[in-house]
Formats: C-alpha cells, sequence, structure tokens
C-alpha cells in the first residue's frame, strides 16, 4: 500500500464507494442496466432464453430479466460451481442460459465447470461477468484484472469486452444466436453511452475504426475504448491525430482489420482494462509476431500485480487507465 | 411377448410397462443383463490389457437395474427427447457404462473391443462428445450433480417429464460441487432427479475411510432434504425395491431421492473381490480367463438355486 501513503495532502481522500463503483463522468450520458433490458428484449424474441444467477442478480442487471420473466429466471444461490455446471445442464435440453456472476468468481472459482461442462461440447452457455477488470475499488478478491488471461485459453469460447451501453444492447442478441459459450466482459448500473456518435454497429468477431488519424493509432476494448476516444480529442489540442480502432470480440480476434491498422507508420497503443499479461495487448502482439510484421506496440494496461484497493478514479489515475495519464503517455512516446 | 416388444417397451416408465411377468422373472431378467454386462467388461479389460474393471463389476447390478428395467429411452435414437437421461459423472466408471449401453442395444457389442484405442467411440474416461448415448463428459469429478440439477431444471421448464439419474461414487462426496448441487435440487424441489451413488469404499489413494471420511452418508443427504434410500447395491432384489420407491414418487415438483448403494469392488468374480482393493486394478494376461469362467460358474451356479 506504499502508493496509497503516497497520495497523502491537504486535499481529503475520496472514499472508496459502493461496491460496483460508476466510472461514467460526470454529466455524461448513460443509459440504465443495458444487459438485463437486453436481455428482456431478446428474451421476447425467443423463448429458449433463460436466466440464472448465484445470488448477484441485483448486481449483475439480471434482476431486470427476473422481474420481466420470472418463470425463466432461476436464482442458484451463492454456489459457482452449480450455477455454470447447471447452465451447461440447461443448454443440453436446448435451452439458451445466461448466467450472472462476478468475473472474478467465474473466471477463477469456476473454471473447470465452464471449460468441461460448456467449451468442450460446445454449448450455447452465455457467462456474464461483472466486475472486469479494475471497475470495483474493493481489492483483489473482486477485481478481475487476469479474467481474459484466464479464459483466452479455453477452447470454443467467444470473449466479448464492451465499450458502453451501445455495445451490450447489439452483443446480447448476437451472443445468444451464436453456437457456443461466451464470454461477456459485463458493465452494469448507469452505463456511458459512447458509440451513438460514430458511425458504429457491434458485430461478433468484428473490429471496426471509430475514427482515423495520421500520428498515432489506438488499439482498444472494452472501457478503454471509451477513454481512448476521450483522449484522442485531447490529443488533438496538441496537434496529434489519432486513429482510435475498437475491438470489442477479443476471441475470436479480428486479426486481419487490426494488422491492416498496425502495419503504418503510426505510433500504434493498446489500451485495456484488464493486466498487461494475456489481455488483447498479447493478443495483437501474437498476431503481428504471427505475420511478421516486426512492429512495436506499446501496451496501455494494468500492471501484473495485485492491485490497491480505494476509490476508483483514484485507483484509475493510478493505473494509468484516465484520459490524462493516456495523453501524457502518448505525448512522452512522441517525443 | 416378442424381444422386440420388450424392447419398445424402454419408452415407458417402468411402472407403465405392460410387461408380464412374475417378481422372479423380473430378478432374472434384470440378473441376465447384470451378467452380460460384467462379461462386456472384463472382454473389454482383456483387450486393453488393464482399466477400472473392478468399479464396473462392482457397479454392475446398478447398471443393469437402470438399463434393462427402470431408463426410458430408444435404443437406436439416442436423442430421442422424450428420453430419461442418464448421466456419468465418474468418466473413468465409462467401461461398465459402454457394456450397459451394448446391452440396451445402443452401441453395437462388436465394438466394444476398440474400448480405449485410438480413434475409438469408446475412449478410457466418458465423454459425451464421443459416444452415442453418452450424456455427458464426466471425469473431472463433482460435475455430473449440477450438470443434472440444470438439466432437470430445464426439462421441467419445457414441460417434460422425463426423469434424470445421475451416477456418482462415493469419492465424488468429497467434492463441494455435489453438496451445491444437493442443496439446488432440494431447493427448486426437482422430483424428477435421482441419484445413485456406488458406494465402494475405495478412492484412488485408499479407502474412502482413509482418505476423507464421507461417513455419515445417509444422514448427509437425508439433511440436505432428499429421499434417501441405502441398498445393498449388489442385491438385484434390493435395487428393484429401491428404484420402485424411488420411481413412485418422482416428480415434476418434489423431493429428489438418492440411491446409496453399497457395492464390492470386483463383484461376481471372486478372484478380484478377494484381491487387494485397488483404484487402477491389474489383472495378469492369463487371468482373464480364469475371471470369466469364475463369473459364469458363479452366476450359473446362482440360477441353478
Amino acid at each position: 500500500m506504499s502508493a496509497a501513503a503516497v497520495s497523502t495532502g491537504p486535499a481529503p481522500k475520496l472514499k472508496t464507494s459502493a461496491m460496483i463503483a460508476s466510472f461514467a463522468d460526470p454529466g455524461q450520458k448513460t443509459a440504465s442496466a443495458p444487459f438485463g433490458h437486453a436481455l428482456v428484449k431478446a428474451a421476447q424474441e425467443n423463448d429458449k432464453i433463460v436466466g440464472l444467477t448465484a445470488d448477484l442478480g441485483k448486481y449483475t442487471d439480471m434482476h431486470i430479466f427476473a422481474q420481466a420473466y420470472p418463470e425463466r429466471f432461476f436464482q442458484m444461490g451463492m454456489a459457482e460451481q452449480l450455477l455454470f455446471g447447471a447452465a451447461a445442464g440447461m443448454a443440453e435440453t436446448g435451452l439458451i442460459p445466461f448466467a450472472s456472476t462476478y468475473s472474478v468468481f467465474a473466471a477463477r472459482r469456476a473454471y473447470d465447470f465452464l471449460c468441461l461442462d460448456s467449451a468442450e461440447p460446445n454449448l450455447n452457455v452465455n457467462i456474464v461477468g461483472g466486475l472486469p477488470g479494475l471497475t470495483t475499488g474493493y481489492g483483489p478478491s473482486h477485481q478481475a484484472t487476469e479474467d481474459m488471461a484466464i479464459f483466452r485459453g479455453m477452447p470454443n469460447l467467444t470473449i466479448v469486452d464492451p465499450c458502453d451501453s451501445i455495445d451490450i444492447e447489439q452483443a446480447v442478441p448476437q451472443l445468444a444466436a451464436s453456437d457456443g459459450p461466451t464470454y461477456l466482459r459485463l458493465l452494469r448500473g448507469n452505463v456511458p453511452t459512447v458509440l451513438d456518435e460514430y458511425d458504429y454497429t457491434f458485430e461478433l468477431g468484428k473490429a471496426k475504426v471509430l475514427r482515423g488519424g495520421n500520428d498515432v493509432v489506438f488499439i482498444s476494448s472494452g472501457l478503454m475504448t471509451m477513454r481512448a476516444l476521450q483522449a484522442a480529442k485531447a490529443l488533438a489540442a496538441h496537434n496529434v491525430d489519432v486513429a482510435v480502432v475498437h475491438t470489442p470480440t477479443i476471441k475470436p480476434f479480428d486479426a486481419a482489420t487490426v494488422l491492416a491498422e498496425i502495419n503504418t507508420d503510426r505510433l500504434a497503443v493498446t489500451l485495456e482494462n484488464h493486466s498487461v499479461i494475456g489481455g488483447l495487448f498479447e493478443t495483437v502482439a501474437s498476431a503481428i509476431v504471427t505475420a511478421g510484421l516486426g512492429k512495436r506496440v506499446v501496451p496501455l494496461a494494468l500492471p501484473d500485480q495485485f492491485l490497491d484497493a480505494g476509490a476508483l478514479p483514484t485507483l484509475h489515475d493510478r493505473y494509468g487507465l484516465t484520459v490524462q495519464k493516456i495523453v501524457a503517455k502518448v505525448l512522452a512516446e512522441l517525443k | 411377448m416378442t424381444v422386440t416388444h420388450e424392447l419398445h417397451s424402454h419408452e415407458l416408465p417402468q411402472k407403465e410397462r405392460m410387461i408380464q411377468e412374475t417378481a422372479a422373472e423380473r430378478l432374472e431378467r434384470v440378473g441376465a443383463a447384470a451378467y452380460r454386462i460384467r462379461h462386456h467388461a472384463l472382454n473389454m479389460g482383456e483387450v486393453q490389457g488393464q482399466g477400472y474393471v473392478g468399479q464396473a463389476l462392482g457397479a454392475a447390478d446398478m447398471l443393469a437395474t437402470v438399463y434393462s428395467d427402470q431408463l426410458r429411452f430408444r435404443a437406436e435414437d439416442p436423442e430421442w427427447e422424450a428420453r430419461d437421461r442418464f448421466l456419468l459423472s465418474t468418466g473413468h466408471y465409462a467401461i461398465g457404462h459402454y457394456a450397459a449401453l451394448a446391452e440396451a442395444g445402443t452401441i453395437p457389442v462388436t465394438e466394444l473391443e476398440t474400448y480405449g484405442s485410438d480413434d475409438s467411440r469408446l475412449p478410457m474416461s466418458g465423454m459425451s462428445t464421443y459416444t452415442p448415448g453418452m450424456e455427458i463428459s464426466g471425469g473431472s469429478l463433482g460435475h455430473g450433480l449440477p450438470i443434472a440439477v440444470g438439466m432437470a431444471l430445464g426439462l421441467r421448464y419445457q414441460g417434460s417429464s422425463a426423469r434424470i439419474y445421475n451416477f456418482l461414487s462415493d469419492g465424488e462426496l468429497d467434492e463441494g460441487s455435489t453438496w451445491e448441487a444437493a442443496m439446488g435440487a432440494h431447493h427448486h424441489q426437482l422430483g424428477n432427479l435421482t441419484a445413485m451413488v456406488d458406494i465402494n469404499a475405495l478412492q484412488a489413494d485408499g479407502k474412502t475411510d482413509n482418505v476423507l471420511r464421507t461417513e455419515p452418508v445417509t444422514e448427509k443427504w437425508e439433511a440436505f432434504g432428499w429421499y434417501t434410500q441405502r441398498i445393498d447395491g449388489n442385491n438385484i432384489a434390493a435395487l428393484l425395491a429401491a428404484f420402485d420407491n424411488a420411481a413412485a414418487q418422482a416428480a415434476a415438483v418434489g423431493r429428489p431421492s438418492v440411491i446409496l448403494c453399497d457395492t464390492k469392488v470386483g463383484r461376481g468374480v471372486p478372484l478380484l473381490e478377494e484381491r487387494e482393493k485397488a483404484h487402477f486394478m491389474r489383472i495378469e494376461e492369463h487371468e482373464w480367463k480364469t475371471c470369466r469362467e469364475q463369473l459364469t460358474a458363479g452366476y450359473e451356479g446362482k440360477d441353478a438355486l
């Protein structure tokens, strides 16, 4: 906790807020519980969709679905092995389960049950993981900083890291329609709405160029795409022209689109709400090496360490996820 | 009654089948199935030169009771939607399950000799993606009952009256996930779910009592709210009575049931019954013939009584 000690000063210390702190900026446009509402909408059109949770319905926006479809909602209790074993059993009977818990519990505690019960038989089980990366100040017990690193090694599993409410709303029906298991890095509560300002639609398995730019190219996923877009605007004031490529599907990865953007003289930066080990940076790096491009990439990611507890804005600043830190990093690289 | 008629009668729940037979005839029919399952298992073991023969012999009476008397299925259509589900949680018991599937007519008897060979549909550890009639991939222990809970919920939600049988071992009672599922099944009142536990008192590292004590087993399941019976799992009359009791109280909404079956590793082959108990039993090349002869002598001797 040495970093925390450094921040002592005259300003009052920020307090760790509720379990799920909002990362929306003050005054930012948001949508309430986009996952819950999207699941209800998808369920209206597909009566095979069911919802399950492990005592975290209210904390993963699953309660919206439970209220709309009580007979299609199954509370499994605080039993994550049962949650995902049972989800596989339901899929065996032809249903399309969406099963929610926190990402830490899905990835660390129930891995064996996801891997063998759903992924090996390639069942349409949709894992909904709350608190991905650094989206809570509760410390390592709740911060899933290595969830993608864990899940990327699981054959058949599709991994989606959405940016905002638009991504989530559009992803849910596509996850239900796709064969095989999926993992959604859930953003819940009041989720920022960002991508409506761009000519963008979510397509499972596709990366999208959100804006062009001549000096720098950002490759980003999850909430870091929001920060990447904000940083691109801020860098324009420094006469730095930044492109942003959003890669919400981490696996299977749209290497063709990303490599076409990487293979230029621009400074390439990956931005992710995840450990620098095993996430977007290494996904991009392996695609580059496989293609023999020999291109340098600057990773902007969480460090390979257990992170501090504290207020989310403090932590995002400490670990470099804020717009200011991104801008500073890029300007330093360009010097 | 023709054989064809009897095979098709597996499409009905046991209690609704119009099989005209006395209790003695029923015992003889299931006993004969168990005898054939044991022979199949010995033959597979010999082809492999090894295998979980001891477990298959011990569980043969349980498997015979389910496949020849209780389970609703279509041998030629293992994906038949209205079928009862039999989930083998203990992947290494696959040798016994393949023997039962051959007895049921789902896989040809001639295919059994491919057990554990490259490119076979019958791998050493049971997997749903390899074998017709194999509902789940077991082997990572403690998975069967959680999956069974989901199947029971899913089938009930879709209006199916199919029943779900989960075969598990006493070793799997070490796994926390088994007890998560035991709680879940009771909470959701999954009355069409029946767990059958093979209590052979043996685990990979030795006797269950020395590895991790699971007793008192009966009281544990009762405390979890299950309809609990404990029987001699090598006594077919006791097995039939217990499964009939479970069937009689089965309902879409109701208590799940568990049948705790005390069994003997190597049952039916004195040479193996008396051998020092081992999870993975060694049988010498020249011993297989003796095993088969002892099995047959024991079965025919019993028959003659």
